[in-house]
């Protein structure tokens, strides 16, 4: 069960398990400099939704060895000193691969609060729902889809509903779109779910727009391409205080 | 064998996607079903499959390799139709109903380049705008396909990710459909993907099937005891198979690619040593390790290169209609070259892989039947493309060199 906070707008990072030695440092960065949850990434072969940024993660992660149980390894070493809840971002096929019952069991015994399939739309989504229990399931919505899906996006969604703001993959984007607030409006018209936008939101300006019309961001590809080129925890430290801020100016 | 209304065979098929790609298949389906009860549309691709793609294919009585085989094998030749194999026959179907959409944009993937080429084709002919997505490791071997698309109008895009092979192609494509969607068709290039394509890819190809019945019934005053097709995604396969399914008498045999054999590891066998999984965007067998990530396949035949199948195929292996077998490259190869002997025909590779299946049951066949048996065999592409491959494999290359 996600428990995300109410008195102030939401900041999830994210970041691919494994992608570097020392991953688990830059979530502590990024818990440190204001993130409200974070999102780990179970790196998967073919990540068709994924821009070019975190397919490289990804990439990267894989050729390092970074499978889930080593993943999980890694964060059960730093659990003492994680305060935020995490929620796995991964494919299907990982799940399928375990079987949604064991991986979903496994999940929750390493301390996650939710789970984002960007592959499982809300129509195939049963056997995970059903295997979840305290896990979150958290539902995807996009500009595209239509008002009746989007009702029933809703009432499936746990912990939080993730409105992806544009048509087209991750990966930093310049400005926020007008299906953007689009979608955040209808989505925040039908629950009293969090609302989150992601996919495109890298810096303060738009974590101020989103936030106006949002409950929050998600932040994907601007945390992996400075990770990729080398930042240091405290160069994420400095990237999730400008998102934070830009979160904490919005004008709802 | 139909799917449910959500595109489900059994456990597999379904729609593994982004959200933001729903929309856009329930309007494919939409208008696919639409069209295939317009007489003006089918009337339209009946038309261009006849006077473009030159089918009705031939059922050839080829008697000097069933003299060999010891078995009646006809051979469906789709190697003769345009472009060279069944594919004309999928992009012909999908190329129109992008038309009939409004849409101006195709893309593709492909992997050796044939339905890359088959696609560019559909394009020029239809005036449509095409993109082609290549692994990049695909684009330096198989340069030739690449100056064939780009001569017929297209823009090939090599793909640096992953494998830099199909699989990439297809996620690339994927990530294009996902962001041009109100103004693009993806032109998936088997019978696999998300509902409707499955079914719609089957049913396009699917006149392989319903030809080769009636001829074979004009041709020999009966249905065939058994028909045999090469797996990769499986479209030219589920196109023969798809006749015969309701016919109980007949058996039908998919030949997957065993590359180096099946101890190795180095093989295309996605239903003989797969497991269940989701990869662009169904569920079917898949090649793939203990997490889940996708194992690269190996094949002589590109075509056969790719590490899961349709999910209409893995069902027909689940209730046991249908049998698949591994072929491997050297079985492939021998038969490759026997055709070539026998009759005078280079087959495609991938269709080499679908005669050495079939010359492998015929004793158990014959047992059985107490009589000489009656083989469909679909030729679904010729070899010209597989020269390269063929001359490297026989030493052709090689000086004062003999097979």
């Amino acid at each position: 069960m996600l428990s995300l906070r109410k008195d102030r707008k939401l900041f999830l990072p994210y970041v691919t398990g494994g992608v570097v030695p020392q991953w688990t440092d830059h979530l502590l960065a990024l818990q440190d400099a204001g993130a409200d949850a974070i999102e780990v990434g179970l790196p998967f072969s073919d990540p068709m939704l994924d821009g070019a940024v975190v397919q490289r993660a990804s990439d990267q992660a894989i050729a390092r060895g970074a499978t889930v149980d080593a993943i999980l390894a890694d964060l059960d070493r730093i659990r003492g000193d994680l305060r935020v809840p995490l929620i796995a971002f991964t494919y299907t096929n990982l799940v399928e691969r375990r079987g949604a019952d064991r991986f979903c069991a496994m999940l929750r015994e390493h301390g996650f609060g939710g789970l984002i399939l960007p592959d499982l739309p809300v129509d195939e989504a049963g056997p995970v729902l059903a295997a979840a229990g305290d896990l979150d399931l958290v539902q995807l919505a996009a500009p595209a889809t239509p008002p009746d899906r989007l009702e029933r996006i809703c009432a499936t969604s746990r912990g939080f509903v993730y409105a992806v703001s544009v048509m087209g993959v991750t990966g930093e984007r310049d400005t926020l779109t007008a299906e953007a607030y689009g979608l955040a409006g209808r989505l925040k018209a039908l629950t009293d779910l969090p609302v989150l936008l992601g996919f495109g939101i890298s810096g303060r300006e738009q974590a101020r727009q989103a936030g106006a019309v949002a409950d929050g961001v998600a932040v994907g590809a601007a945390v992996m391409r400075r990770i990729l080129d080398g930042a240091t925890p405290a160069d994420l430290g400095t990237l999730a205080t400008e998102i934070r801020a830009g979160l904490d100016s919005a004008q709802v | 064998m139909e799917a449910d209304a959500k595109g489900h065979f059994g456990v597999f098929g379904g729609r593994y996607v982004p959200e933001a790609l729903i929309a856009a298949l329930d309007e494919l389906d939409a208008h696919f079903r639409k069209a295939m009860g317009d007489p003006e549309f089918t009337g339209e691709f009946q038309r261009m499959l006849r006077d473009y793609a030159g089918t009705p294919s031939m059922l050839y009585d080829a008697t000097r390799l069933s003299a060999e085989a010891g078995a009646r094998i006809l051979l469906k030749r789709e190697d003769l139709n345009h472009t060279g194999a069944h594919k004309v026959r999928n992009v012909l179907g999908q190329a129109l109903l992008t038309k009939r959409m409004g849409k101006g944009r195709v893309i593709a993937e492909t992997g050796a380049g044939q339905h890359g080429v088959a696609s560019a084709t559909a394009a020029a002919y239809l005036d449509l705008e095409c993109v082609v997505y290549m692994g990049e490791v695909d684009t330096e071997r198989q340069a030739l396909n690449v100056a064939r698309m780009k001569m017929l109008g297209a823009t090939v895009i090599p793909v640096k990710h992953g494998s830099r092979t199909l699989k990439d192609a297809i996620n690339e494509a994927l990530r294009d459909w996902v962001t041009n969607v109100d103004n693009t068709h993806y032109l998936l290039g088997t019978a696999a993907g998300p509902h409707p394509f499955p079914t719609m890819v089957r049913d396009f190809v699917s006149g392989i099937g319903f030809e080769a019945r009636e001829q074979c019934r004009e041709k020999t005053g009966a249905l065939p005891d058994a028909v045999a097709a090469c797996i990769g995604g499986g479209s030219n396969a589920i196109g023969l198979f798809h006749a015969f399914v309701p016919d109980d008498s007949v058996r039908i045999y998919g030949f997957e690619a065993g590359g180096d054999g099946f101890d190795t590891g180095r093989h295309a066998s996605s239903i003989t040593a797969g497991q269940t999984g989701v990869l662009h965007g169904a569920r079917t067998y898949l090649l793939q390790d203990e997490d889940g990530q996708t194992i690269e396949s190996h094949s002589i035949s590109a075509g056969l290169d790719y590490p899961a199948v349709g999910p209409e195929h893995a069902y027909l292996n689940d209730i046991g209609r249908v049998t698949y077998e591994p072929v491997t490259d050297a079985e492939a190869m021998d038969a490759f070259a026997l055709l070539c002997r026998t009759e005078g025909i280079i087959p495609a590779i991938e269709s080499a892989h679908a005669l050495a299946g079939a010359l492998r049951i015929v004793p158990a066949l014959r047992a059985d039947l107490v009589r000489e048996p009656t083989i469909i065999v679909n030729l679904s592409g010729r070899g010209d493309k597989d020269m390269h491959t063929a001359g490297a494999y026989f030493g052709l290359f090689e000086k004062g060199s003999t097979v």
